[in-house]
């Protein structure tokens, strides 16, 4: 049976009356890069809470690297990574102390974490920068550091979380860049965005409208299904058929 | 272990980068005890009096300089119009009229009841009661001399002793009324109560607001460990803030520390891990710093008006009295004065220590469970 990095059927989470996410059913092969697309409010970020666990869902089922989200989010917890919208690493930390913190939270040993750290601020370019505060560093530094500390503890599944929001093109491709890396090691990468040209990127992708997952597919597929020419015009077509939300 | 190290770590790291923490955290509690216990003091200073002395005599100038003598009062104004003294009383210039009428030392001289007139500024009542009582002891003792003066001057050789029974109050524990002496232990205990309940539940709630807890919420750290590496560095803090205000107390003020040091000490420790508590569960129940600083000053007030820092709880009505009992910071001041002062060890103190313990727990365990990694 081909085991999937992440599968769902039905994943249900309301809010009193209001349904965020409503019924999605799909699946994310192992290893691909999967775009999670929707307006403001389609509730991407709902079903992303749920399936790293910090949402618990109202029914429906959620199997995270074969694991219930329900029974077993803590065990899910040490096997993904996570980068959330908001930016989180600590303001008032180096870099270097920030990247010491995560690692140590996922249990990393203090020699490998020492040489691990000399990796990222390499490999982030911010070797001359590890000791200044994370506050004066420029925001497209921040998130390439913060997705380095994502992916620390060798995750099988990252979540980024609108990586690339205000981020100038350049270091917007640089982050896609990263992010092909990270996938080549066999992490699988889940991530939303409102970049239709990163949509592009994608292996796969799906699109939500008002919490339902109106389209899925690779970027190809659905612009033969939708008969259009880039995902943005499928985008469109989807996002003005949405009742709510202000996309 | 681990995991809680490098959480403990961070927390300090933070703590001590923060340039404007520094000082709050252990600055402004000696300030605060330097402050306050001079300022909250129950002797009377400097009331101000306005004098009408009608009678211009000899007995009556001596009134007045009796009440000055104590170094308690002072002279404001001297005016012969009650009106003019009842509109700087109004104006709060001075807060004792003083009237002599006229044919007062005369009346004293024939050994005749002679009145005289105190009118007393009585918003603040506990001061109103002080100055009616020094007032009245002043009078007394002038009063009983001029008793004996007329005695000796009618040279009756049967002298009329004015006998009456003397009460000579023998003040134990506080032999000199010494209110720094009162005051000292119990603020001490209001300055560990505010790093308690204010910094642990603020520093989760800011990480809240911030957004890191949410990617806390993400890694396998477990909620006691979370829990324990936010309760530990603010519980360092507030026992080096406690033992600093200590030596302060003991070298500075010469408060007497009659009990043991030791004792003070641990429960000092179980003392703050109980208000910490506190703070930790009102920042499970706010999303933002403002509502977790409101609720904690609400409580703070609460606890330290009804504390027994400033009034004595006997005096409180029963209901009041009762609420005390869910007060930790009302026992531990009187722990505190007990202990410090009174020389009380454990039998005198086991039942105070153990209701500040059960409060503790409970308040340690709800926390924990009301903490929870995932979002509503």
């Amino acid at each position: 049976m081909p085991e999937y990095a992440i599968q769902t059927e039905n994943l249900t989470r309301k809010f009193g009356d209001f349904i965020a996410v409503d019924h999605i059913s799909f699946e994310v092969q192992k290893g691909e890069i999967f775009g999670f697309l929707g307006a403001n409010g389609a509730g991407k970020t709902t079903a992303m809470k749920m399936l790293t666990g910090l949402l618990t869902p109202t029914s429906g089922k959620a199997l995270v690297t074969g694991r219930d989200v329900y029974t077993e989010a803590e065990f899910i917890k040490k096997q993904i990574g996570y980068m959330s919208q908001k930016f989180s690493l600590y303001d008032d930390l180096t870099p270097r102390e920030n990247i010491r913190f995560y690692g140590g939270i996922y249990g990393i040993s203090e020699e490998y974490l020492s040489q691990k750290i000399d990796e990222v601020l390499e490999g982030t370019g911010l070797k001359d920068q590890g000791d200044k505060l994370v506050q004066a560093l420029p925001l497209g530094w921040k998130q390439k550091l913060a997705f380095s500390i994502a992916i620390l503890h060798n995750p099988k599944i990252v979540f980024l979380d609108e990586p690339t929001g205000g981020v100038d093109p350049v270091t917007r491709r640089a982050f896609w860049e990263q992010i092909y890396e990270v996938a080549e090691q066999g992490i699988t990468v889940f991530v939303t965005t409102h970049y239709m040209d990163e949509a592009e990127y994608c292996d796969r992708l799906s699109i939500m409208v008002d919490g339902r997952m109106d389209a899925i597919g690779s970027p190809e597929d659905l612009k033969h299904e939708f008969s259009a020419s880039s995902v943005e015009e499928i985008f469109i077509k989807l996002a003005r058929s949405a009742k709510r939300g202000d996309g | 272990m681990k995991i809680i190290r490098v959480l403990l770590q961070k927390e300090f790291l933070q703590i001590f980068r923060n340039k404007s923490m520094l000082p709050i955290l252990f600055v402004m509690p000696v300030v605060q005890l330097l402050v306050l216990s001079f300022a909250a003091t129950y002797e009377l200073k400097e009331v101000d009096v306005a004098l009408i002395d009608n009678d211009q005599s000899a007995l009556s100038r001596e009134v007045m300089s009796r009440f000055q003598a104590t170094g308690y009062f002072n002279l404001e104004l001297e005016t012969f119009h009650y009106a003019e003294a009842m509109m700087a009383m109004d104006q709060g210039e001075v807060s004792l009229i003083l009237e002599i009428p006229s044919g007062f030392q005369t009346r004293v001289r024939e050994g005749r009841v002679a009145d005289l007139q105190l009118v007393i500024d009585a918003v603040d009542g506990s001061t109103a009661g002080l100055i009616q009582s020094y007032s009245t002891s002043i009078l007394k003792d002038l009063n009983a001399e001029q008793m004996r003066k007329i005695q000796m001057e009618s040279y009756s050789p049967q002298v009329q002793k004015v006998k009456s029974i003397q009460v000579i109050p023998q003040n134990w524990y506080n032999p000199d009324l010494d209110y720094i002496t009162f005051m000292v232990p119990g603020i001490l205990v209001v300055l560990v109560s505010m790093i308690g309940l204010f910094l642990s539940g603020m520093n989760i709630v800011r990480e809240q607001e911030i957004g890191t807890i949410e990617q806390l919420n993400v890694t396998p750290i477990r909620k006691y460990q979370f829990m324990i590496g936010k309760l530990l560095p603010f519980w360092v803090i507030g026992m080096i803030d406690l033992l600093i205000g200590l030596i302060l107390a003991r070298y500075g003020f010469n408060i007497p520390f009659l009990g043991s040091l030791i004792t003070v000490l641990i429960v000092a420790g179980i003392f703050l891990i109980t208000i910490q508590s506190l703070g930790l569960l009102i920042s499970t129940i706010t999303h933002t710093q403002q509502q977790a600083m409101f609720i904690a000053w609400f409580l703070m007030v609460i606890f330290i008006l009804m504390g027994g820092l400033f009034t004595p709880i006997e005096s409180m009505p029963m209901w009041a009295q009762n609420l005390t009992y869910i007060n930790p910071v009302a026992y531990f001041i009187k722990i505190m004065r007990m202990v410090l002062l009174k020389g009380a060890g454990w039998p005198e103190i086991q039942f105070m220590v153990y209701g500040i313990t059960a409060m503790g727990s409970a308040l340690l365990l709800i926390s924990i469970n009301k903490y929870k990694k995932t979002v509503a």
